[in-house]
Parts: structure tokens; sequence; C-alpha cells
């Protein structure tokens, strides 16, 4: 990364007359003179006037400001930030899905229906459920989907007193927020203080008015929930059923199944596990998953095989009955997972057998070597993340944030901060399996570096960064007089 | 034991689990109960090499047949400049996540940034967020915002030419969500806004207006006078239309609208089986605080430069949790690039001059197919600007014309009903390629005795 700031942002760079594109000339004239002038715009969009040269020079000097996965170690927790193929890339790309129109008749687009069906039939091995959507966008959207789909299994059977969901304490924002937005009520139940779920509060809660439990497993502090099959039990005693946030699914991989552990709806950030690039906050892909018996409820539309032929299956796209209905334009987003096949064929039954415990061992190998200088609020196994519950020498006044920005110093993305919000000082940290001794050392040194520094110059550190392309914005001023656009400035 | 994407040696394995005290990788998941751990392998092939791979795909792809395209109906086959799948395969921006750590991600937050700002200018809105999934849950999400802005109110009026896909999203979410949505008639082809007028005397529960222009139909409706009544009934207006065609029709905020949400994937992004997309959603100043999404803003660094960071998070689900104003968590990175890149590549003038190129090819296109005998245009007075509705008048089933089409390599349209065909024209469809659709429609004709 470029420590040197560019700080250049297009419009500043925008010159009258300047043109970058050419366009193909039909000779039919101008099209808008058929179009009555009070449907036109009056006033043209202040866009940027830029030649091709410049343009390119522009965004390829503010990539060299960014960090990525490929830049450096990003052990961002419950994000699993590990390495993307090139080889998806390049297969997500071929001319034949990107000039693909969603409404071809379906005899033109047989390949890319067969690839929506060989994904979803391998999550199912995978998640050890019945069926998969892959139309839900993200994890976000795979969340508020599978509550969809709980709310149509209630609703089917006549069951509408069911208003309420339970979500751990310990739970990712997005679960809450998702069941409100699914216009379910939110009830918190505490965690224990080992961070797993405190199961004899979790029976207090359920009764007939709760339609499901979410949870993530191992949960946000990277413990297993080894109580999961007595939850299960209690949970669908209540006529209730069991959600599985797949944001944590990447150490299970090879180990166990959610829907072997009772769980009866899940998603999969197919931009965690499957290796999908994160794109600066997107495209992800969020394919949810159900136990058999509630693939019917499942969104549409949805991908049939139709019949196995002389020369193979043949697949179309339908729409169920008693579908919850549509919650995405089509079929989800289908670059993205395309790519995820391609990383389940590249890693086959083996190579996935192993991903989950390379994952596992890289997060306690990273919590076993600084255990003496960080505070390790819970002294167990982890899986894929553990949390630190800041510096164990709190005396310096150097807080997590301190930590977190001189981390950058160091070369190093940030581990997540402040959550989970079980502790005040949390560091939440997933190193993944694509991730060498030599960088996991790395890091280590640089975080032994900081305690170190922590107590010999606490004033450096808590003025971290200090070598980034930029220095600590000031976040209150921006969301005082917030400044959203160029012509704001 | 190994694989390309894994450092792991043996000798590495080993040392790693003498430091966590553990003898095998299996003692890392003694907490698993014997009873819940997988039974053997997956069901799933073994690994494949890089060749293998490509080969899966190859065979994938001979099955899928990419056609000249004349459909539309939400999904628009644009031209893409080259710079922009260059510029968005930088594994800087492909390979980051969402910028939590400013310091370091600059380069995503200042291309959000400008996106934001291309979107305010092509909307007519003051504020933009960092981009939502797709056009269908970003109106979704602006029908959830306007209920939550209305308080009390959960009522929602969508005109009946909005793209049934879209309807269905908003629909689904309505019902979850505890939202009415009462349907606004149509009069030939275009909103009938008198029939508004009517819906919204004396209502006390409607929370917002959503129309669509172009409409389904492809119609551009006329909103004069439209935002008035609605907030004379205290409700917001949301418009939605491509963003490709903001270039030049009159955009939501010079129709009044409080909220402008759609889909972008007109900008230069490419079809792709329908995603990924991008979703809009563009508000006033007086809602901002209610806009769902990330939203990034310039501010000072410690140095006082100019900077860029995520801002106004106090509306978010990790800090709001259950009260947020949405669950979203993401944005379309990656597709607001794109966006950002195609319109500083284009232009105000080049903008105008897709559309310019794209209406004149539709026109042109829409004339000559009447003149053929076997389509008519459904609505022949409304305006439209690049879509539009014919009528087959045709003897056999429209679905075979559609099929024989694409037999030959073309993508007729959307059929969108028995007897009626949604014919889109982009600048990339050029005279000639309208010319050879409208010679085969008159051959598929004398073949079928249609005239």
């Amino acid at each position: 990364m470029n420590k040197k700031y560019y700080g250049k942002v297009v419009y500043d760079l925008s010159h009258p007359g300047r043109r970058g594109y050419s366009l193909p000339q039909n000779n039919l004239g101008d099209g808008l003179a058929q179009i009555p002038s009070d449907l036109l715009r009056t006033e043209a969009p202040r866009l940027p006037e830029i030649d091709e040269p410049s343009l390119v020079r522009h965004y390829n000097n503010l990539s060299t400001n960014n960090f990525g996965v490929d830049t450096g170690f990003y052990p961002l927790g419950s994000c699993t930030m590990k390495y993307n193929p090139k080889l998806n890339e390049e297969l997500c790309s071929l001319p034949q899905w990107q000039g693909l129109h969603p409404l071809q008749p379906a005899e033109t687009v047989q390949g890319a229906l067969h690839a929506y069906h060989a994904l979803g039939k391998a999550l199912c091995e995978i998640g050890g459920m019945g069926a998969f959507t892959l139309n839900p966008y993200a994890g976000a959207h795979g969340e508020l989907t599978g509550l969809m789909v709980i709310r149509a299994y209630h609703e089917s059977r006549g069951d509408g007193k069911r208003t309420k969901v339970i979500v751990p304490d310990s739970a990712h924002g997005t679960n809450p927020a998702s069941a409100a937005v699914a216009g379910l009520k939110v009830v918190e139940v505490k965690s224990l203080p080992d961070g797993t779920i405190d199961t004899e509060a979790l029976r207090g809660l359920l009764d007939d008015s709760v339609a499901a439990v979410m949870m993530t497993n191992p949960n946000t502090v990277g413990i297993f929930e080894s109580s999961i099959p007595e939850i299960a039990e209690m949970v669908h005693a209540c006529g209730a059923l069991l959600y599985y946030d797949g944001a944590n699914l990447n150490p299970l991989l090879g180990i166990a199944r959610p829907g072997d552990m009772g769980f009866d709806v899940m998603h999969i950030n197919l931009h965690k596990t499957f290796s999908t690039p994160h794109g600066g906050g997107g495209p992800g892909s969020g394919p949810v998953g159900v136990r058999k018996g509630l693939e019917e409820f499942l969104p549409s539309p949805m991908v049939a095989e139709v019949e196995e032929g002389p020369f193979g299956a043949t697949y179309k796209v339908v729409r169920p009955e008693k579908s919850l209905g549509r919650i995405s334009a089509w079929l989800g987003n289908f670059a993205v997972e395309l790519r995820a096949l391609a990383y389940i064929l590249s890693l086959g039954r083996d190579g996935l057998m192993l991903a989950g415990p390379l994952a596992t061992l890289n997060a306690n190998y990273v919590k076993e070597s600084l255990r003496h200088l960080y505070k390790l609020p819970i002294d167990r196994v982890c899986k894929h993340e553990f949390v630190f519950d800041g510096l164990a020498d709190k005396s310096t006044g150097v807080t997590t944030l301190h930590v977190a920005k001189r981390l950058l110093d160091h070369g190093f993305h940030a581990p997540t901060i402040y959550f989970p919000l079980l502790f005040h000082e949390s560091l939440m940290i997933e190193p993944t399996e694509t991730e060498s001794i030599e960088t996991l050392d790395d890091f280590i040194a640089a975080m032994e570096e900081i305690a170190r520094e922590a107590a010999s110059d606490p004033e450096t550190v808590k003025n971290a960064p200090l070598e980034t392309p930029v220095r600590r914005p000031d976040d209150t001023a921006a969301a005082l007089e917030p400044k959203v656009s160029y012509f704001d400035l | 034991m190994g694989h390309r994407y894994f450092p792991h040696t043996p000798e590495d394995v080993a040392r790693m689990l003498e430091r966590c005290g553990v003898k095998t990788l299996e003692e890392l998941y003694a907490d698993v109960p014997a009873a819940l751990r997988l039974k053997g392998e997956y069901d799933l092939p073994p690994q494949m090499s890089e060749q293998e791979v490509r080969d899966y795909f190859a065979a994938l792809a001979e099955q899928t047949y990419p056609l000249e395209c004349f459909g539309g109906a939400g999904f628009y086959d644009h031209y893409a400049p080259s710079v922009i799948a260059y510029i968005t395969s930088r594994s800087e921006f492909l390979t980051a996540y969402t910028p939590y750590q400013p310091e370091i991600s600059q380069g995503t937050l200042q291309y959000i940034f400008e996106y934001q700002t291309m979107m305010t200018q092509l909307t007519g809105l003051d504020v933009s967020n960092a981009s939502m999934y797709d056009g269908t849950t970003a109106l979704a999400e602006a029908m959830m915002m306007a209920v939550a802005a209305g308080r009390k109110k959960d009522r929602v009026l969508v005109a009946s030419t909005l793209n049934p896909f879209y309807r269905e999203v908003l629909d689904t979410y309505a019902h979850y969500h505890g939202i009415h949505i009462d349907t606004i008639p149509a009069k030939e082809g275009a909103t009938d806004f008198d029939a508004l007028s009517g819906m919204l005397d004396g209502a006390k529960d409607v929370a917002a207006v959503i129309v669509a222009t172009p409409n389904y139909h492809g119609i551009l409706e006329d909103l004069t006078g439209v935002a008035d009544k609605v907030h004379a009934a205290k409700a917001l207006l949301i418009v939605s239309s491509p963003a490709v065609t903001l270039g030049a029709i009159k955009s939501p905020g010079e129709w009044g609208a409080d909220i402008a949400a759609g889909e972008a994937q007109s900008l230069g992004m490419p079809l792709n089986f329908g995603g990924p997309y991008l979703g809009y959603m563009c508000c006033t100043k007086a809602l901002m605080r209610k806009l769902p999404g990330r939203i990034v803003g310039a501010t000072t660094d410690a140095d006082g430069q100019r900077v860029f960071v995520l801002t106004l998070q106090a509306r978010e689900q990790h800090i709001r949790r259950d009260k947020a104003t949405s669950n979203i968590c993401s944005n379309q990175g990656l597709m607001a690039l794109y966006a950002a890149v195609y319109l500083s590549t284009m232009g105000a003038a080049g903008l105008r001059e897709v559309n310019s190129l794209s209406a004149a090819g539709a026109h042109y296109m829409a004339e000559a197919l009447t003149a053929t005998g076997v389509f008519e245009l459904k609505y022949p007075e409304r305006p439209f600007l690049n879509e539009f509705l014919l009528r087959y008048k045709g003897k056999v089933a429209l679905s075979t014309f559609v099929e024989s089409f694409a037999m030959s390599g073309i993508f007729a349209g959307v059929q969108t009903a028995d007897d009626e065909l949604l014919v889109c024209v982009t600048e990339k469809r050029s005279r000639r390629a309208i010319d050879d659709y409208v010679e085969r429609v008159k051959l598929f004709a004398r073949q079928q005795g249609n005239v």
C-alpha cells in the first residue's frame, strides 16, 4: 500500500470539454427529440468530464491507498477474510455469463441454471439441509429471508401467535435488525460468563409466542455451543424453529453440519466461508438452506431439475405455490455464486475437510501466542476466532482502539473491535486458514511490540496510526455537519 | 494432505499444535459432541486441478447462449467501457471489506463518495447512500423508510405500472413488515393520477406513493402536479427509474420526489444473468437520518487533510440493533465502483448520447415493426424512451415467435402476456441489427402465413 495520500476525488480532475467515452452512431437522429420536452431534464447532471488516461490513473491511485486481502493479513473477526482465488474471477467473468439476460428462453440458459442447481446441491451437503435458495444478496438479506421462511411456515399452520425471536446478547447486530424488518419482536437471552448461551434462561423464555431462536455456532466469541442438541430439543418442543446464522460456519467445514445439530433454517455467507471477494462491502451472497419439509416456503423464483434426458438434466425456473414470494429480482448475485461453485470444486471434499481445522488451528495459535499480553476473558479452545478484552495491563490507558490503529502502522488490517458487546474492550481476531505460520508470527510480533510500546511509550500508541496514508479522521465533525456529496464541500 | 490455497506443511502444523498444547487437529474439536460430528467425508467430488475446474465451467458455458438482446424489463444491455472491468478487478478494491478502518481504506471511501455525488446529481436529490443490493430491494427499503418516517402510517400506494418483479418484492416485504399496499390504477398504460387524487382524498394513513418512470410498459409517466397531491396528504413520493435514463429524463428531484430508489445496473454492469447489480437510494436532506445503509462523508484527519469516513452510523444495525433503520449491513461496494467509473467515463454528454441513441433506435424499430403488420404499439399515444410494448397480431403463438428468434441468436423481447411483447433497444443495437430483426419478423410472418 502506498503510504502517500493521493486524496483527489474524480471531480477534482474534471475539465470542461474532456471526454472519456466513444459510442457507435446509428444515424437515426437525436432520439430525445421524439419525446415531449417537459418529460426531459432541463439541466444536465454535474458529472465529471475527464479523458481516459487521466481516469485510469485516478482510480489506480485511489486503489493504492486501499488495503485488501491481497495487500496483507486481514484478521477481521466474524468476516472470514480468506484468500480470494484468482481462478474464480476468471471463471465468473466468461462472456457466456456476462451477456446473459435473465428472461431469455430457458433453453438458452441451461448452463447457468445448472451452475445454480449444482451450487445449491453442494451447499445442502455441506449444511446438512434439504434445499437451498441462492437468491438472497447478502448475509443480512439471508437472515431476513430465513425469518420470512419461518413466518411462512407458522402461518401455513394457522399459528399466528408467534411474534417473537430470541437472540443471544452476543449475536451479530444484523440478527435483531433482520428480525425487526421481518416484523418480529426481539427478545435477548443473556450469555453465561464463558460466552455460551444460558440454556436455563432460554428455557424460561420459550413459549408459544416464540417463532424462532437465532444462533450462530461457534458463537461470536469463537466457542462451540456444545449444548446445541439440548437447545434444539427445547426449541422444537415449544413449536419454534431454530435458525443458524452462517457467518461463523468456516471452522465447521469438515467437522459438523448445522442440519445435523438440529437447525431448521440457515444462511451461508458465500463471501466468508466460500472465498468470494468482499468487494469493499459487496456484492455478497447469502444463500438460505432449510431442512426437508420447509423447501416449499423458499422464495421464488427457484430452479427445478426437470428430467434426466439423454443429454443430462434440464432445468427450469419455477414459482412454487406456497413460496413466501420474491425477495430479489432474479436468482441472486449469480456471478458471486459462480465463484463459490469454483471454490467448492477446487477444494473438493478433501480440501473442504481441511479448511475448518486449519482455520481453527490458526486462531488457537495466535490466541496461545498472545495470551500473556492481552486479556483472554474466555480461556478455552476456540474455533475460527477468539476475543481478547484489550491489553492485560490496563494501567497505561491504551485501549483496544489504540491497539487496532497501531496495527495499521505495522502493515496489518485491524481485528474487529468493540464487538461482541459482552466485553468492554473486545478485540476479535479471525486469521482464516489461508494464512501461513510466518504471517501469523509477524502479526504476533507486532501485537507483542504494541503491548511493550503501550508500557514504554503509551502516547505514541494513542496517537496511532502514524504511518498510514491519512491520520485519524474526525468522526464527530463528519456526523455533526454531514458532507456527503462533492457539492457539499 | 494439502491444497494450493493452504500454506500449511505438516511441520508447520506440528509446531502450531505444540504451541496450542494439543497433539492433533482433532483435539481442537473435543468440545463438539461425537453425535454431531460429520460421518466420513462430504458426498462431493475430490479436489480438482485448475484445468479441471476450467473444463467444468467451459462445459457449462457451452450450454449457455447470450443472445443479441432486445429484452429489458428491468435488466438492460448497455455498453460497458473497457476501463470498468480493468479498474474494478484491481484487487486493492476487490479484496477489501467494508471500510471500517478509514486510514487504510481511502480508496473505497473516495469512490463511494464519488458515487454518492453522481447519484445525487442523477436523481436531483440531496443525499445518496453508499448503495444497496439491487433495484427491487432498494425500492422495498424506500417503502419501509417512508413508513418509518410516517410514524403511525402503514399504507403505501403503488402504481400498477410498476415492474411486476418489483411489485412482488414490495409485496413480500410489506406482508412481513405489516405494511398495506393499495394499487393505483392505470389508464392507457400510464398511471391514472386522477384516481390517485381520489385515493389520497381524506386518507390519513398513507405513508408513501410509489411510481416508476419509464414504467413497466416503457412509458414515460407525466408526474406534473403529483408531488403536490402526495405532499398535501402528508405522504412521501418515491420515484423509481433505471439509473441510466436519468441522464435524459426529468429527475425524481425535478418532479418533487422525496426518495428515489431503483436499479443502477444500467450504469456499466453486465447482465450477468441477474446479478450482481446495484440498488441506488437518494433522498432529501430532511430525510437523511432515516436513510438506510452506509453513508460516506468528508471530514479532516489529525493532520488537517480532507479525508473520508463512514458517517451517521447511529442509524445502523451494528449500533442500533433491532431499532436500526434497516438490517442492511453491506452495500454493493464494488458495483458502486462500476457506476462511478461508468459515469466518470461517460460524463453528462455521454450519458445523454446513450439515451439519445437508444431512443432513436427504439422509435425507429417501433415504427418498422408496426409497418410489418405483425405488431402494433399497445399504447400508441404514450411517449416512451427506449422500451415499448407491442401487441402481437400473428396467428401462431407469440412464444413460438420468441423461441424461433432465440434459435437465430436473438432475444426478441420479454413476453408479458399471450399477445404482448416488451421490446428494448439500447445503444448496443446497431441499425443493422434492428433491420435484421424486422426482416426476420417479415420472413416469420410469410412462413407462418400470418399476413
